[in-house]
């Protein structure tokens, strides 16, 4: 089994940017991975206690042992039930491998971006004119996720940028373990850019950590403006909200203050930007936000060096 | 469904847990979900069957608390009670409202034999 994922019978698949075939299809497989910073043995009360507490302290703090007694005997008769405090958070492995990117991320001084966005709100269109519009000023390199096809990483392959694609198969959103995969076999991205292209569903990709920067939410103005209210985990975990198709919003009647407004009950600190992929308006706008937080990034690096 | 996901999570928690602490039955697995979280109990419920089936979970009963959500109103400086991410405070109206509590998807603990 990988990761948190229900991936156990190989369905995704991620490019290989060599020739070279692997054994595998790029998952780790690493069922020894304890990871302990999630586990804490609590003593609080709580509902399950239903036999006596011992006075003297148990061999392992985290068991309640319903079926042992003082002297250390069991009766017969007794239950041996007993109840394991665990305290581990469920996407605690996607968290400690997303943990892992992100310090290989701040290693290399790569900039990650997570875009997420319902299908069709033109992630990849736009993707296209940044990447091709950004790479003379940056190393840039793409990570792809969509269910099938790398048709998506073929747009970008035509822009001359490095792009992997990783095929998610039944899975509804790319993890931690998939992106430290696809990462591997990109070109080094010394002090650039790596945007990773999620798959389309504004429902699940919030809840995985991949190691990013940040997450932006594309959202277009041919989808209701009441979408944040209606997905509102997804624009709660992003801190950028890249309204597309502008150019569209004369002929729909799109009510570009209402969207903010509701997307902002939902996240009052999200900031928005309005761009259209097909004209390239806003764009030099979203292009100052990238550097401004790469700045940033450069800052906090060579603080962290002292 | 990403439900799917998380219960393969769970189920990786359980059998790592089985393997540290020597048990082979889980009677019940007991869960904490926010009700900020990014996924329904009932969800939950649904999937765990499926994916447990064939694991030393496969008898357990699931059960789950479900904590409250809370936010720390900005406008009002004191922590407040919510049910959804777009619901304004409930004293002063304002959605100003940072998430404090009821994100959490954890494993509490287990009942094992």
């Amino acid at each position: 089994m990988c990761t948190v994922c229900g991936c156990s019978d190989g369905k995704t698949s991620i490019e290989h940017a060599h020739d070279h075939h692997h054994g595998h299809d790029g998952h780790h497989h690493d069922h020894d991975h304890v990871h302990d910073g999630h586990h804490h043995d609590h003593h609080h009360g709580h509902g399950h206690h239903h036999g006596p507490v011992h006075d003297q302290a148990p061999a392992d703090a985290g068991l309640l042992d319903r079926g042992a007694n003082p002297a250390g005997q069991t009766i017969a008769g007794l239950s041996s039930d007993r109840i394991i405090q665990v305290e581990r958070d469920i996407l605690g492995k996607n968290d400690s491998l997303a943990a892992a990117n992100r310090a290989r991320f701040r290693a290399d001084e790569v900039l990650a971006f997570n875009l997420v966005s319902s299908p069709g709100a033109g992630k990849t269109s736009l993707l296209v004119r940044a990447v091709s519009e950004l790479k003379d000023s940056f190393p840039v390199g793409v990570i792809e996720g969509d269910q099938q096809t790398s048709n998506d990483a073929e747009r970008i392959r035509a822009t001359g940028v490095a792009a992997i694609q990783v095929n998610t198969g039944k899975g509804c959103h790319l993890d931690a373990a998939m992106v430290g995969d696809a990462y591997d076999r990109l070109p080094w991205l010394n002090g650039g850019l790596l945007f990773i292209e999620n798959v389309g569903n504004l429902v699940c990709p919030a809840a995985f950590d991949l190691g990013e920067a940040c997450k932006i939410v594309v959202f277009s103005t041919t989808e209701g403006e009441d979408k944040p209210l209606k997905y509102p985990d997804m624009f709660a975990a992003s801190s950028l909200m890249l309204i597309n198709k502008i150019d569209l919003a004369p002929v729909l009647d799109f009510d570009l203050a209402r969207t903010v407004e509701y997307a902002r009950r939902v996240n009052p600190k999200i900031e928005v930007l309005t761009v259209s992929a097909r004209t390239g308006e806003g764009f030099s706008a979203f292009y100052a936000w990238i550097r401004r937080r790469w700045t940033k990034l450069k800052q906090s690096g060579m603080v962290a060096q002292g | 469904m990403h439900e799917m996901a998380l219960c393969e999570g769970i189920i990786g928690i359980v059998e790592d847990e089985a393997r540290k602490r020597s048990f082979s039955k889980v009677k019940v697995v007991c869960l904490e979900i926010g009700v900020l979280s990014h996924v329904a109990p009932e969800a939950i419920q649904f999937c765990f069957e499926a994916v447990a089936a064939r694991t030393i979970a496969r008898d357990a009963k699931l059960e789950i608390i479900e904590t409250p959500g809370t936010a720390w109103c900005m406008a009002c400086s004191t922590n407040v009670e919510i049910r959804q991410r777009y619901e304004p405070c409930p004293s002063c109206g304002s959605h100003q409202l940072q998430v404090t509590g009821g994100e959490e998807m954890r494993v509490k603990e287990l009942e094992v034999d």
